[in-house]
């Protein structure tokens, strides 16, 4: 921008202060609003010429003035300006807009992960200690923040105005989006996507809280729980330890450490395993066997909630031995192998609560 | 550049008086028009429908602003609401906006404009309007049974397995009446390639007829992907086949790639038959020749083309793949530039014109800035970045209004009022249709140019209840549609009045050059007396001028 920086400002604060322009609370915004003020400026140009361009003719050339009008067919050159000068304005916008998508869409590696479930007619968020939320979402400023989210039901649409960011949330798929809020308060949460009677209704709050405040509203509002705690137990309870012991016999893979890393499927496709991977393996199994594993996993469509799935998928996740698996009871079927026994004064055998 | 000047002063036409036998009076009685294969007669019978159904619409758009007035939802209740906006979106989208220019002025015109006797398929042109009916009555089936609220969009899996409303009929009313758009243009197409007069090549077509050929092909490569996409949620709800429904392995993102591949080339289907309209009516009142007929020519064309590219830019935020995005959103971009060019060239026609400003005049230029506008606001849209945030906002509704409403209604407005003496003879009175002209433009800006900065302020579409803070711009918006309800009723009052006292028009009261003016208004059944030679170039003003000339000689 070739605007100075303290006009920007000055600009920018005026027009904060008159309620026609939303806030900048978030580390995008203020590129968002570059773009569109550009894009203001090409708009208001572009219509004054062209009124300028109807008037003037209509003064110039009216009959009264004019009354005998002189044929022109047209021409080349004038046709080739007006093709080239808005082809290469737009070409423009598509650069900008094109960076500023990737950068509204590429989550930064260090991003902290909160999964939502849009459902008709709220939202749930769900924090990965545990902390639960409807309609609201507290955040700490300065941090980037990754939301994975899903939908239970029909689209809904996640979007919170001020911070510029805004991602449909799909039934049956994970999509994510990240930002990063730079201004303690509380913003207005909206769903976008028409979802039925009470889609007006499917609103919330933002609340942008300090690193220290943020912390402190943490421990304040913690289940006692984390998902990968509850994850834990879901794993147990749906008798996935049964094949997903880790050991060498085991008739399902090793899950510790699979996520993030890439595995080669029984089809010989090649997938990286990430939360999606996850979710999609656990509800339709037979499309993603792994290598060397017989297709016997049953598909667990329907018996699963969206919330119970996010917790499976923050477990295994997290899961970097097979060390508290196998020291869980086998619900379902007895595995061949039996759990080994850690050596005697080691640490004491820690059975997961019922 | 090659310029000659030219006066056209054709005889005076206050002395004009109704010839004796026309295609009104022609035949008699209520069955000569309901099984009539006179284009002229279908596309009054089409005038009178969508007119109806706007007028339908309109009333829906009304009780939308009232229960915006207030951000509490005090008028009525959510469900009530949304059907509201439902039905305003398909009335005015599939039973107005779509057949508006084309099944009305092409009907009447495009035989005329070519040389023509009739369309080459009278009988389908008349079935047509017969599908339109039968579209038409179901929809307001599913309205009077009460109502349909998956808005007109009818997102899967919400219309499919989470409403109860009448969405099997509304999905009926807009399958059949696809079929009568797929007609027509299927017509328009074979008479604009078979009928042709003697002498009219194609660069002598007037643009009017481009910009129809442009709009059929969409119509009938475009309609198809709807009605198929129509009948898969229709058996989705029936019998769960599940094509859309993640739990039987199918994808709710396929059928908003299938529906946005016809509803993206319908806005082109939409705008197009209203650009021919715009050409016309700014040549003749420039009394000059459109500056760079080949280029308008061929900028509709292109739009048609790369129009079949652009469907994915409704879907930016829906998780598509990153790359994908950036080819449609590159192809969007080039898509504006065709209509660029159509603007330019349009203002340039006025350079060395000599111009006047009657009613259809002024429409023409309502249309050219709120087109403009509504035209550069979309590539807020196509710029992936911005269109995150933009996207679902009442900056999108601001966008398509400004160009479904401000750019084709102003343009079908243009078109009735420019054509109204040829289809019934009598002129429409002149400053009481300037005042509706001026009124239209007025309400429009204040009812949508609110919208644009609540829109960026971040208020989402179809809602029924919003924030406290957006409601001084919603008080405006409204008093604004008001203001613009008072404009479009004006015409229907005083083009009625007009039937019966409106002065006599005369064959060319515009003195304007195409085919449709060198013959009597209203035109006989078979419009020609006998089948015209053209010798001369699409707007020659000159030719017209002589050819004045010589019926002078004659008569004297």
């Amino acid at each position: 921008m070739g605007i100075s920086p303290v006009l920007w400002q000055f600009l920018t604060k005026w027009l904060h202060a008159s309620a026609l322009f939303p806030a900048e609370a978030s580390g995008i915004s203020p590129y968002v609003d570059a773009l569109y003020f550009f894009l203001l400026l090409m708009t208001v140009v572009g219509t004054a010429l062209v009124a300028a361009l109807v008037f003037g003719f209509s003064i110039r050339y009216r009959r009264a003035r004019n009354p005998v009008a002189t044929q022109i067919d047209g021409s080349t050159l004038m046709e080739a300006t007006w093709t080239i000068i808005p082809l290469a304005i737009f070409l423009l916008v598509f650069v900008w807009g094109a960076l500023l998508y990737f950068r509204i869409y590429n989550p930064p590696t260090n991003a902290m992960n909160i999964y939502v479930v849009g459902k008709q007619w709220m939202w749930k968020a769900e924090h990965p200690g545990g902390q639960h939320e409807i309609n609201a979402l507290h955040v700490p400023t300065g941090q980037p923040v990754q939301l994975t989210m899903i939908s239970q039901d029909v689209f809904h649409s996640f979007s919170i105005p001020d911070f510029r960011v805004k991602r449909e949330v799909i039934p049956g798929r994970y999509s994510t989006v990240w930002f990063e809020a730079t201004q303690p308060g509380q913003y207005h949460l909206f769903c976008t996507q028409y979802c039925g009677t009470q889609h007006s209704g499917m609103i919330g709050e933002i609340t942008v809280l300090t690193p220290d405040d943020y912390k402190k509203w943490l421990q304040e509002s913690t289940s006692g729980m984390s998902l990968a705690q509850n994850g834990e137990r879901l794993f147990a309870s749906m008798g996935c330890n049964a094949c997903h012991s880790g050991n060498a016999a085991a008739r399902g893979p090793n899950l510790a450490g699979v996520y993030g890393s890439r595995l080669t499927l029984a089809n010989g496709s090649d997938v990286l395993v990430n939360d999606a991977y996850l979710r999609d393996a656990i509800l339709n199994p037979s499309q993603h066997v792994t290598a060397g594993y017989a297709p016997i996993m049953p598909t667990y469509q329907g018996q699963i909630s969206e919330d119970g799935l996010i917790d499976l998928v923050e477990y295994i996740k997290n899961l970097q031995s097979n060390y508290r698996i196998q020291q869980t009871l086998v619900t379902s079927s007895s595995d061949a192998a039996a759990p080994t026994t850690p050596p005697q004064g080691t640490i004491t055998p820690y059975m997961v609560k019922p | 550049m090659s310029s000659t000047s030219t006066i056209v002063s054709l005889p005076d036409q206050s002395t004009a008086k109704m010839p004796k036998r026309h295609y009104i009076n022609n035949e008699h009685g209520l069955l000569s028009w309901l099984l009539t294969g006179d284009h002229k007669r279908i596309a009054i019978l089409y005038l009178i429908s969508i007119t109806f159904f706007f007028f339908i619409g309109g009333a829906f758009a009304g009780l939308i602003r009232l229960e915006l007035l207030t951000p509490q939802p005090d008028l009525v209740a959510a469900d009530t609401y949304n059907k509201f906006f439902t039905m305003h979106g398909i009335i005015m989208i599939f039973l107005f906006l779509v057949p508006s220019v084309p099944a009305t002025l092409g009907n009447f015109l495009i035989p005329i404009m070519l040389g023509a006797k009739d369309l080459a398929f009278p009988k389908i042109n008349l079935l047509s309007w017969y599908l339109y009916l039968i579209g038409g009555t179901l929809t307001l089936a599913a309205l009077v049974l009460g109502g349909v609220d998956t808005g007109w969009t009818f997102t899967t899996p919400l219309s499919t397995h989470y409403l109860n409303t009448h969405v099997i009929t509304a999905a009926s009313a807009i399958f059949v009446a696809g079929f009568s758009s797929i007609f027509t243009g299927l017509n328009f197409i074979v008479t604009i390639h078979r009928m042709r007069c003697p002498g009219m090549t194609w660069f002598r077509m007037p643009l009017f007829v481009w910009s129809h050929y442009a709009a059929s092909l969409l119509m009938v490569l475009g309609t198809p992907v709807l009605a198929i996409a129509l009948v898969l949620v229709l058996l989705e709800r029936l019998i769960g086949i599940g094509v859309f429904d993640p739990t039987k392995g199918g994808d709710p993102l396929l059928f908003q790639h299938l529906f946005w591949f016809y509803s993206h080339p319908a806005v082109y289907i939409m705008i197009l038959p209203g650009m021919g309209v715009i050409s016309e009516v700014i040549s003749t009142f420039s009394r000059k020749r459109v500056f760079g007929y080949t280029a308008v020519a061929f900028s509709s064309v292109a739009i048609a083309l790369f129009g079949f590219f652009v469907w994915e830019h409704h879907m930016f935020i829906m998780g598509v793949s990153n790359y994908s995005a950036l080819v449609f959103s590159l192809l969007t971009m080039l898509v504006a530039v065709p209509s660029a060019i159509k603007i330019f060239n349009w203002a340039f026609t006025l350079y060395k014109g000599s111009i006047t400003f009657e009613t259809p005049m002024l429409y023409a230029f309502g249309f050219m800035g709120l087109f403009t506008i509504g035209g550069l606001t979309g590539v807020f849209l196509g710029s992936l970045g911005m269109d995150i945030h933009l996207t679902e906002t009442y900056f999108i509704v601001a966008h398509f209004h400004f160009v479904m409403v401000g750019g084709m209604l102003m343009a079908f407005l243009a078109g009735v009022h420019f054509w109204w003496p040829k289809m019934t003879g009598r002129m429409y009175p002149e400053s009481l249709s300037k005042l509706a002209a001026v009124t239209t433009f007025i309400g429009f800006n204040l009812t949508f140019l609110p919208q644009f900065i609540l829109g960026y302020l971040g208020m989402p579409r179809r809602y029924h209840a919003y924030p406290p803070e957006f409601q001084v711009l919603n008080v405006l918006s409204t008093a604004g549609a008001t203001v613009l309800g008072v404009g479009y009723m004006l015409p229907l009052l005083y083009l009625g009045w007009s039937l019966k006292y409106g002065a006599i028009a005369g064959n060319n009261p515009w003195q304007a050059t195409g085919l449709e003016w060198q013959i009597q208004s209203p035109p006989l059944t078979e419009n020609f007396l006998e089948t015209p030679i053209v010798e001369h170039e699409a707007y020659d003003y000159d030719w017209l001028a002589n050819k004045t000339r010589n019926e002078v000689t004659t008569v004297g």
